[in-house]
């Protein structure tokens, strides 16, 4: 570039510019960037969106997603439907008090949906950190040390051969048990579930930053730091998994997509949460037997479930573009 | 490429073997206890002959071995006589399912048919319309047919099918009645009417797969053609005055189906194993149905071969893949 600059006039100018035009961090960069991805910026919104109703939505809302109704209170209450429905047939049971009306026990649909989704995010982005811990512990490890390469990428590939799904059912349905007495019933489940998907879903993130790690590995700065004697944590930590973080970013927001879709699968077969604990995907397969009846009820959590995930994955397209320096400024 | 094939192969078996031990140990760690469902009344005692009866007395190690002499000598040996009349297998003990005390390789091949039909042509829908696709959002890329591509293609990624599945459920068989929402697996097709309405119950379930498996498949086929559109060779076709058509669909898309046709080769374990949730939600007895009824009633033999033929499937076709993509690519040489 000053090479070029000399010879130039009008490149003059422009690498004059350049250098007057206030320094810049990397993660601004990254973030002007993001912003022109449209759909990213829109995912990004939503998500948030959703996580701020999830989180503070049940502490302002008046309704408890666990009180069940009893004696005429539940004759009262149950099965009402949302207020908008109230446009086509007014003549339907509904209350101001209950804006998406209640189940057939009489417990309200938007207080459980915001419960589910508690439950259901905090899932996703539980086992979303475990399996990025796993992924990159195991990339890293494999990448780095050459010993292990073979052994950890053999090990790599067998999980990869593994058919998941069965097993995760398999696993959830034995281990439910002996978790719950434990713990206790929704703790246990919790911790089963996250462990199932994280143990489940490493490998993709492992095989990443593997190939990632590898390359760095090469570079002149590694070197540069091995050769002032500077020990292998070290090089790890502060040289090599600092340059991987976009990878591995990337991978984190794709993983909470897969988490909560799994989770969700789990609880829509029934082998997830207890029953009344709600989660998006237990409150889908409740809501299955009566849709004919009542089809809002399998179509909000149904549209909150694919929300978020579609949100996530253009978020994570997003961060994609944002994070690969070869896109990013043109 | 031959001594490459033999040696996966070879790799394969130990890695099958692994994994089939890792299954049977995840099922033997396993806290649950088949007996659970017994009732409380039956004495202690006669509920040890039961264990017993079910092969549960003995260690680990020689049940393991039983189940893999059963699965890998005895069942090849019934497939024989099924189809040459001989008489290997007489008086050997097969895998026997615990919920219905019957070889569970017989209640497999009664369920496979129906899971190979709807999954089945859920995958060749899907191949039929992401190719087109993926090919022309590749040609214009940026165009609005492009945006709409990747939109409704994040749209089927995003959409899980127990949400699609019952969705269109909800539209198209209860609002306005125009199919069935449980396949009905006794449906013999002899007539015209009999095939319009097997059509009818097929329709919804292999278009809710069929949109998973296309938002996939079409972002494999754009990402490709869209690598090849700027390689050199396409300027030269174009230069020496090919038709457009015949550069884009013969040079280009020869070059591009490389990598996809192993997509949809390492797909292929799916059309067996994966659609267990859409089975689910539209009742299909297939497979993945068998698999869950089996989980829930701990028959831990069924389970156990079931997950196991899915894990043989998943080795088989990576191999197939790998294989294929050598083939099929001459710059690519294992040895």
């Amino acid at each position: 570039m000053t090479d070029a600059a000399k010879q130039e006039p009008l490149q003059h100018s422009n690498a004059q510019q350049e250098a007057d035009r206030p320094t810049r961090s990397q993660w601004r960069d990254v973030w002007d960037q993001f912003k022109s991805h449209r759909g990213a910026l829109a995912g990004g919104m939503l998500f948030l969106l959703i996580c701020v109703g999830v989180i503070f939505g049940p502490l302002v809302y008046w309704n408890d997603a666990q009180y069940l109704p009893t004696g005429r209170d539940f004759i009262k209450l149950r099965d009402m439907r949302p207020v908008y429905h109230g446009l086509w047939d007014p003549s339907a049971k509904m209350n101001w008090a209950y804006p998406l009306g209640t189940d057939n026990l009489g417990r309200d649909t938007l207080a459980r949906l915001m419960f589910g989704g508690r439950v259901s995010l905090a899932v996703g982005i539980a086992a979303m950190v475990l399996a990025l811990l796993l992924g990159s512990l195991v990339g890293v490890l494999s990448g780095y040390f050459k010993k292990l390469d073979g052994l950890l990428m053999r090990l790599t590939d067998l999980f990869l051969a593994l058919p998941l799904l069965p097993m995760i059912l398999v696993a959830a349905v034995l281990f439910r048990e002996s978790l719950s007495k434990s713990i206790g019933p929704e703790g246990g489940v919790f911790v089963l579930i996250v462990c199932l998907i994280g143990i489940t879903s490493w490998m993709p993130t492992a095989r990443i930053v593997r190939g990632d790690v590898l390359a760095i590995k090469e570079r002149e700065f590694v070197l540069a730091a091995r050769s002032i004697g500077t020990k292998p944590g070290k090089i790890i930590s502060r040289h090599i998994l600092p340059n991987v973080l976009s990878p591995i970013m990337v991978s984190a927001t794709l993983g909470i997509a897969t988490a909560i879709i799994t989770e969700s699968a789990l609880s829509f077969l029934g082998f997830g949460f207890p029953p009344d604990f709600p989660t998006w995907g237990r409150l889908l397969n409740d809501a299955v037997d009566r849709m004919t009846l009542f089809p809002e009820r399998v179509l909000w959590p149904g549209i909150l479930i694919s929300l978020t995930v579609l949100s996530v994955n253009y978020l994570g397209d997003g961060l994609r573009d944002a994070l690969d320096p070869r896109i990013r400024g043109r | 490429m031959l001594t490459f094939t033999i040696r996966r192969l070879i790799l394969a078996v130990p890695t099958l073997l692994f994994i089939s031990l890792v299954i049977f140990l995840l099922l033997e760690l396993a806290p649950g206890d088949p007996m659970a469902q017994v009732p409380l009344t039956v004495p202690p005692e006669v509920k040890e002959k039961m264990r017993l009866a079910l092969g549960l007395g003995e260690p680990v190690h020689i049940r393991f071995w039983k189940w893999l002499v059963q699965f890998f000598w005895i069942e090849p040996q019934v497939l024989l006589d099924h189809y040459f009349g001989t008489t290997f297998s007489e008086g050997d003990l097969r895998v026997i399912s615990w919920q219905t005390r019957s070889p569970v390789m017989d209640i497999v091949v009664q369920r496979l048919p129906q899971t190979l039909w709807v999954v089945g042509t859920a995958y060749v829908v899907a191949i039929l319309i992401a190719l087109p696709i993926g090919i022309y959002s590749a040609y214009r890329q940026y165009s609005w047919f492009d945006q709409m591509g990747t939109f409704v293609s994040m749209v089927g990624f995003s959409v899980p099918p127990f949400f699609s599945g019952v969705l269109v459920i909800v539209i198209f068989s209860v609002q306005l009645g125009w199919f069935p929402s449980i396949y009905d697996t006794t449906l013999v097709v002899d007539s015209w009417d009999s095939f319009v309405k097997q059509l009818q119950q097929m329709i919804m379930p292999v278009m809710v797969l069929a949109l998973q498996i296309t938002a996939q498949l079409s972002r494999f086929m754009r990402a490709s053609m869209l690598d090849n559109l700027n390689q050199d060779y396409v300027r030269t076709a174009r230069a020496k005055g090919l038709s457009e058509y015949i550069v884009v669909m013969v040079h280009v898309l020869r070059n591009s189906m490389i990598p996809v046709v192993t997509v949809i080769a390492l797909g292929i374990p799916s059309i067996f194993g994966g659609a267990i949730i859409t089975e689910q939600v539209f009742k299909v007895n297939g497979i993945g149905q068998l698999l869950i009824g089996a989980i829930q009633a701990n028959d831990l033999p069924m389970v156990q071969t079931l997950t196991f033929i899915f894990a043989v499937l998943i080795v088989l076709f990576n191999l197939i893949a790998d294989v294929l993509y050598g083939i099929l690519d001459p710059r690519i040489r294992y040895d």
